[in-house]
């Protein structure tokens, strides 16, 4: 029983960007607990402002290294609802494959080199390089594949350079399609066995019930576009967000904390699983099945197997999607729709890797820009991890201070912070 | 600023350190891209801190590498600690290098920026104008690109494992641009910035006939005092004057382009001085 303690993690490692844990515990009473966002923020919602809107989604992926195509693809969205562009098919088939190539690099980067050191007892992945090298390298087998995906549509992963308001600046070469598509099928056996390497780890032992916010979308499992839902009920579309989500300026974090219908909600992996499970991939389902993981799920720490999950259903997805490609073909008079720039004010939201981010630009009427707005999903799931910190603290009081500083160290990682996005 | 200081020798396997100041992290995270490449330079040096990979930590360590700009008192006393450790300090990337679009907001007076995000709670952030790693220290050997370009990173590697030095490379990236034949993206009326900027990345953006936006920073401009910087300031915009003059472009235009990576040697410090917290 640990009856004094005085945590204080600063700058905690293994996550993006830089933030601290608190707890304080006297006399076997929790007196203080807390993760704090202490990033030096870098003002993008100031400094895109008198850019012009081609500057300014380039402006935008700058926001995270992890997430760029997210971020650029909720600025375009934005800026081509705000200017009324319209998008071809081609264009928006391309995207989503570009977004399962960054949900891919992303969630295998915080599945196996920031979470899994934690489920095996090491520090980091490092001393894995001598002992079990072929872990390392399928490690970085399957995170490679996301970044040459997300490459392959949009020149680089991180930060993408194709990406236009309305389309993109070069045609895709079908031949490098197919060869991506053998690769993609290749890769289902590492995935597999690292399902089965999951199936064997154990996670803290946790639950906690909270409102689930993700997008949804009547026709797929939603990444790159669809109308905002909550699992207490509301589903209201993007052009809305508004009204829904509120954020606010909060002591100790640079990043602003959100709330919807209850004092906090979840996003990401999770909430995305628990609201449209119905719609992964037949084998991200029976992965799911493999891992015991029966939507809803409550316990925070299993986000990060909600997101191998999803990259199982990111690679089969894919595959289709190429499909799709090769049976359409190439053409060359959908790559680039025309932009018109008026004055008007648009928002665009995806489901980033670490769960739901809005972009809202207004724009004079040559397209320079006024004003914008940035809802992170890592500030988003602040309140929450605030929350669940509070509540699983009690039920670890009986562990020796190491362990406790541990098990909250892991469940922040557990969130997979992107921090230095959510304060941006 | 590189100093003229002597190559140091390792007598030993050198310890390397990465460190972050405010940015996407973006640059960390390609160097992972690295993959086999990587295992290979993990041969040769011991890693004894990576914040964002490792739990591990050491504060004795030989190579600094460090990316992100300098944005807090805080990062100023941070980055000037990591100086006095470190035998060899890397930029990594152009937040560190040569700035990137975090200057963009020494525009404005940091109220200003502060009140348009945070609002009503604007008083306790905290926020200085915004300079590259190598405004604030000397090092030893820099790394540009948003992010990072690996090509150049891994040159770098290896003349600080051989005890070389390590010019950057100094010249448009319409070079590169033309050895592959690339289209020139102004006859796609897309206003460019390679005939200024350093090249090393292979032209990665023109590849996908995106015009380039200056990332790298102006050739022969980030080695040297800002006194020089100015000087070919001037001379970049003669060129771009040139490509003004043909494509029939505005200098607004031009202008407001090259400020989104090259904006910090405007910056004024004693003016700055009064807007710090």
């Amino acid at each position: 029983m640990t009856t004094d303690a005085d945590i204080h993690v600063h700058h905690l490692t293994r996550v993006e960007g830089h933030g601290d844990v608190v707890a304080r515990i006297e006399e076997g009473m929790l007196k203080e607990i807390r993760f704090s966002v202490v990033e030096a923020p870098r003002f993008f919602e100031a400094i895109v402002r008198e850019q012009p809107y081609c500057d300014v989604v380039h402006i935008a992926s700058r926001i995270c290294g992890i997430c760029a195509v997210s971020h650029k693809c909720a600025a375009l969205q934005a800026t081509e609802a705000a200017f009324g562009v319209e998008i071809s098919p081609q264009t928006h088939l391309l995207r989503r494959i570009a977004f399962h190539g960054e949900v891919l690099s992303s969630h295998l980067l915080h599945i196996y080199f920031l979470a899994a050191p934690d489920l095996l007892g090491l520090p980091s992945v490092m001393p894995l390089i001598n002992t079990q090298p072929e872990i390392v390298k399928r490690a970085m087998r399957l995170k490679q594949i996301g970044y040459d995906l997300a490459a392959m549509v949009a020149g680089r992963h991180t930060h993408p350079v194709a990406m236009t308001v309305g389309g993109f600046s070069f045609l895709h070469d079908p031949a490098d399609m197919q060869e991506m598509r053998g690769r993609l099928v290749n890769i289902l056996d590492d995935l597999d066995a690292s399902v089965e390497l999951f199936a064997t780890l154990e996670l803290p032992d946790f639950e906690r019930e909270t409102e689930y916010v993700s997008l949804t979308n009547p026709d797929r499992y939603a990444f790159y576009e669809g109308n905002v839902l909550s699992s207490d009920g509301p589903c209201v579309p993007v052009a809305e967000y508004r009204e829904a989500i509120r954020e606010r300026v909060v002591e100790h974090s640079t990043a602003k904390w959100a709330r919807w219908n209850r004092d906090e909600y979840l996003c990401g992996a999770l909430a995305r699983m628990n609201n449209n499970f119905d719609q992964l991939h037949p084998s991200a389902q029976k992965a799911a099945a493999r891992l015991e993981m029966e939507p809803p799920v409550h316990n925070p720490y299993a986000m990060t197997v909600a997101q191998l999950i999803e990259c199982v259903h990111c690679v089969e997805d894919s595959i289709e999607l190429i499909d799709e490609f090769t049976r359409s073909g190439v053409d060359a008079d959908q790559q680039q729709a025309e932009v018109k720039p008026r004055a008007a004010l648009g928002v665009g939201a995806v489901e980033a890797p670490r769960g739901i981010l809005f972009h809202e630009y207004e724009y004079e009427d040559e397209g320079v820009c006024l004003s914008a707005n940035h809802v992170i999903p890592t500030a988003q799931n602040q309140a929450n991890l605030n929350r669940d910190m509070h509540e699983f603290a009690p039920s670890i009081m009986h562990e020796s201070r190491d362990r406790i500083q541990h098990l909250l160290e892991m469940l922040v990682r557990a969130y997979d912070p992107c921090i230095s996005c959510s304060t941006h | 600023m590189p100093q003229e200081a002597p190559i140091p020798r390792f007598g030993h396997k050198p310890q390397v350190a990465f460190f972050d100041f405010a940015c996407c992290e973006g640059c960390q995270l390609s160097v992972l891209q690295l993959e086999e490449k990587l295992l290979e330079i993990l041969e040769h040096v011991d890693v004894v801190t990576w914040r964002e990979a490792m739990t591990e930590q050491s504060t004795e360590y030989d190579i600094a590498f460090c990316e992100g700009s300098v944005t807090t008192e805080e990062d100023v006393e941070r980055i000037k600690r990591i100086r006095e450790q470190a035998d060899v300090l890397v930029t990594l990337g152009s937040c560190a290098s040569n700035g990137c679009h975090n200057e963009l907001k020494n525009k404005w007076s940091m109220d200003e920026v502060r009140e348009v995000v945070y609002g009503d709670a604007a008083d306790q952030i905290a926020t200085i104008p915004s300079r590259p790693v190598s405004a604030v220290v000397d090092v030893d050997y820099q790394t540009f690109g948003c992010p990072v370009s690996l090509g150049e990173f891994v040159k770098v590697v290896s003349a600080i494992l051989t005890g070389q030095s390590h010019a950057p490379s100094n010249q448009p990236v319409c070079v590169e641009c033309k050895l592959n034949d690339y289209v020139c993206v102004y006859e796609l009326g897309k206003v460019c910035l390679g005939p200024v900027t350093r090249c090393g990345c292979n032209a990665i953006c023109t590849a996908f006939g995106d015009p380039c936006q200056g990332c790298r920073g102006l050739m022969d401009a980030a080695n040297l005092p800002a006194m020089l910087r100015a000087l070919t300031r001037e001379q970049a915009h003669s060129i771009m004057r040139k490509i003004i003059e043909r494509y029939e472009l505005s200098e607004e235009q031009i202008e407001a382009k090259l400020r989104i990576y090259n904006n910090w040697p405007e910056l004024d410090m004693e003016e700055a001085d009064e807007d710090d917290d």
